[in-house]
């Protein structure tokens, strides 16, 4: 597998003091949809802008495809971006503003008009060659953004954060039809988002950052199933941290008696941090007969419920006083449990994840 | 409650809604109206006059003979003299506005982007301080400077590349320049600062190198900022008249100075009138081809 991108050892410091990018390597590999995922200010889109050549690292090194791209100016390199605010010229009307990069690059007359209206056709905005983007909706104006960098057919395609404009339907939307051009086009997407949700849908694969440093890179499902750290599994998706002491390897001990399985290597003695998400606990009446014993059981008491409509919350109180969050399907057949009922509850051997930072 | 109850109703109709309007733009008017009052006292009323003793025989003191019409001032304007002095003041007025855009853009662009808002307003504040002192007293120093024993005469003489300029056209040029270039610096400076910096980068970003990305991008961007700045700066040119004073000589009279020359030792305000007419006219003309040329080509 080729790497499109290849990213070694980049760092960007913004005068003495600000790091923005701390040393990150990374491989994007050709025609993957690739997410850098983290909270706003974690050096995502200074790192993206680096790759578009807008920002220069301090240190490092950036490869496309093999080629050494570090310092070079943005207008010298195959890569073209959707810039968060779209960045539409305004004084130029939607014809002009998609035919800007290959009239630049000199691009033969014919073949510019030719281009660009499949390119238009692409994104769905036929009959509107001629409108300047303020006549636009902001849908219509991400399409033109996109248009505008597809039309020049970029080796690696950066997208900044480009729905969050969006309200959420067309945002739901616009992520399905941004899936299926860039299925079209075949080109290698790389793209900023603080949304995890968004990622996790997307994405080929994902790197999550915060405070400049990557700090994990892996599929959505991994990601999300076997976060390397308590930031990457407080970031995606909602999870319980529950601290424990590892009694044997795969056992955790996180209460006086209370000991459950959990994944993870950490040695006999080690402290850690238990990570379950909500929806992989079940709620049983207390010393239910009919519970797998295989699975993890842990007493508690009912203390909240929460009604989310198409779910429940329960939050229980286990021993060693930590709230859990159980979230519960609202299928017909569920059944309700009242405040300061006491229950067990039930989660498998591997549901569980053993962090130790 | 019953207070309430007891009041007429404010459900609205579309009689009391027009009523509202109505009662609405009467509190606008009456706003407005002492800045009304002064327009027309002072600005109106005055053209008005000035339009009518443009008709007006002359006495024999100079002033205008009402009652006694004529169209012989409007006919002087075709004498060879009034359009030399006419197509002069043009010219100066249009050079004047070009070389302040040639000067003020660069200037304009590089205070605008400086990062620190300290450095852009201390900039800005050095392009305003000339204006803390009178604009007469100014031009007096220019008079010096240019003068025989002046610094500039005598810069210009050690290189050969120049000599006396005071009482010439070069020296009044000079002195127009220095005197609107800020006029051409502000407006400029606000429309590059608001200029939004993604759209470059985004040029950038689609193959346009940095002058093509400045060429297609910052100044089609930055042209309210030019026509606005330009504008500001031709129109006083036009009409200038200190500044030809102080360091032109009688060869070099512009249309101000002419005018002034009517009301006083020439004895003709009616002509003097028409001039005046003449210059409005001139400015009103010349702004409206540029906002119309302005808004397709640049």
């Amino acid at each position: 597998m080729t790497a499109a991108v290849n990213i070694q050892g980049v760092t960007k410091r913004f005068g003495t003091d600000v790091t923005a990018v701390d040393s990150v390597t990374l491989d994007i590999v050709d025609g993957e949809f690739f997410s850098l995922l983290g909270p706003s200010g974690c050096g995502k889109t200074t790192m993206l802008r680096m790759v578009a050549g807008l920002e220069f690292p301090t240190e490092g090194s950036i490869k496309v495809f093999g080629e050494e791209m570090a310092l070079r100016p943005p207008n010298k390199r195959p890569i073209n971006t959707v810039f968060q605010s779209y960045a539409l010229f305004p004084h130029m009307t939607v014809q002009q503003n998609v035919a800007f990069g290959l009239e630049m690059r000199k691009v033969e007359k014919g073949e510019i008009a030719k281009r660009v209206a499949q390119a238009i056709e692409t994104v769905h905005l036929k009959g509107m060659e001629s409108r300047k983007p303020t006549q636009l909706s902001g849908g219509q104006q991400q399409r033109v953004a996109l248009a505008r960098a597809l039309v020049n057919r970029p080796k690696v395609l950066l997208l900044d954060e480009p729905l969050g404009a969006l309200d959420l339907k067309l945002r739901q939307a616009m992520q399905i039809e941004l899936k299926d051009i860039q299925a079209e086009v075949g080109i290698t997407f790389v793209y900023v988002t603080h949304d995890q949700e968004e990622a996790l849908t997307m994405s080929d694969r994902i790197g999550v950052m915060d405070e400049g440093r990557l700090l994990q890179v892996g599929t959505p499902e991994e990601i999300y199933e076997r976060p390397v750290n308590r930031f990457v599994a407080d970031f995606i998706g909602e999870t319980n941290f529950i601290e424990g002491t590892v009694v044997e390897p795969g056992a955790v001990k996180i209460a006086d008696g209370v000991v459950v399985h959990a994944r993870g290597e950490a040695a006999a003695g080690t402290d850690v941090t238990l990570t379950l998400r909500p929806e992989k606990i079940a709620i049983h009446e207390r010393d239910c007969p009919t519970l797998d014993p295989e699975r993890n059981r842990v007493d508690g008491t009912v203390t909240r419920q929460l009604y989310f409509g198409e779910a429940l919350y329960y939050e229980i109180e286990i021993p060693g006083g930590a709230l859990i969050d159980a979230r519960l399907e609202n299928i017909p057949s569920l059944k309700r449990w009242a405040v300061g009922e006491d229950v067990t509850i039930s989660f498998h051997r591997n549901a569980a994840e053993a962090l130790t930072s | 409650m019953t207070m309430l109850d007891d009041r007429p109703s404010e459900e609205a109709t579309p009689d009391l809604e027009k009523k509202a309007e109505r009662a609405e733009s009467w509190r606008g008017f009456f706003t407005a109206l002492p800045t009304y009052l002064f327009l027309v006292l002072f600005f109106v009323l005055p053209l008005v006059i000035i339009l009518i003793f443009s008709f007006a025989e002359r006495s024999r003191t100079g002033k205008p003979v009402l009652g006694e019409w004529t169209l012989e001032w409007w006919m002087k304007l075709g004498d060879p003299l009034v359009r030399t002095v006419t197509w002069r003041s043009i010219w100066l007025a249009f050079l004047n506005t070009l070389f302040s855009l040639l000067i003020g853009y660069p200037f304009a662009y590089w205070i605008a982007t400086r990062k620190r808002a300290m450095t852009r307003n201390f900039l800005l504040v050095l392009v305003l301080i000339p204006f803390w002192s009178n604009f007469l007293v100014r031009t007096y120093a220019w008079r010096t400077l240019l003068d025989s024993n002046g610094l500039i005469t005598k810069v210009g003489e050690a290189t050969g590349l120049w000599g006396k300029m005071l009482f010439t056209e070069p020296a009044v040029f000079l002195g127009l320049l220095y005197g609107y270039l800020p006029f051409m610096v502000l407006p400029l400076y606000a429309a590059i600062e608001h200029l939004d910096w993604n759209l470059v980068e985004a040029a950038r970003d689609l193959y346009a190198g940095a002058w093509k990305a400045f060429r297609k991008v910052t100044l089609p961007l930055s042209k309210p900022g030019i026509i606005a700045g330009s504008i500001l700066v031709f129109i006083p040119s036009l009409g200038a008249y200190v500044t030809p004073d102080l360091l032109g000589g009688a060869k070099t009279t512009l249309l101000g100075n002419y005018i002034v020359t009517q009301f006083k030792s020439g004895r003709n305000w009616p002509f003097g009138a028409t001039l005046s007419v003449t210059i409005l006219a001139i400015m009103m003309v010349a702004t409206v081809i540029y906002f119309r040329k302005g808004g397709r080509t640049l």
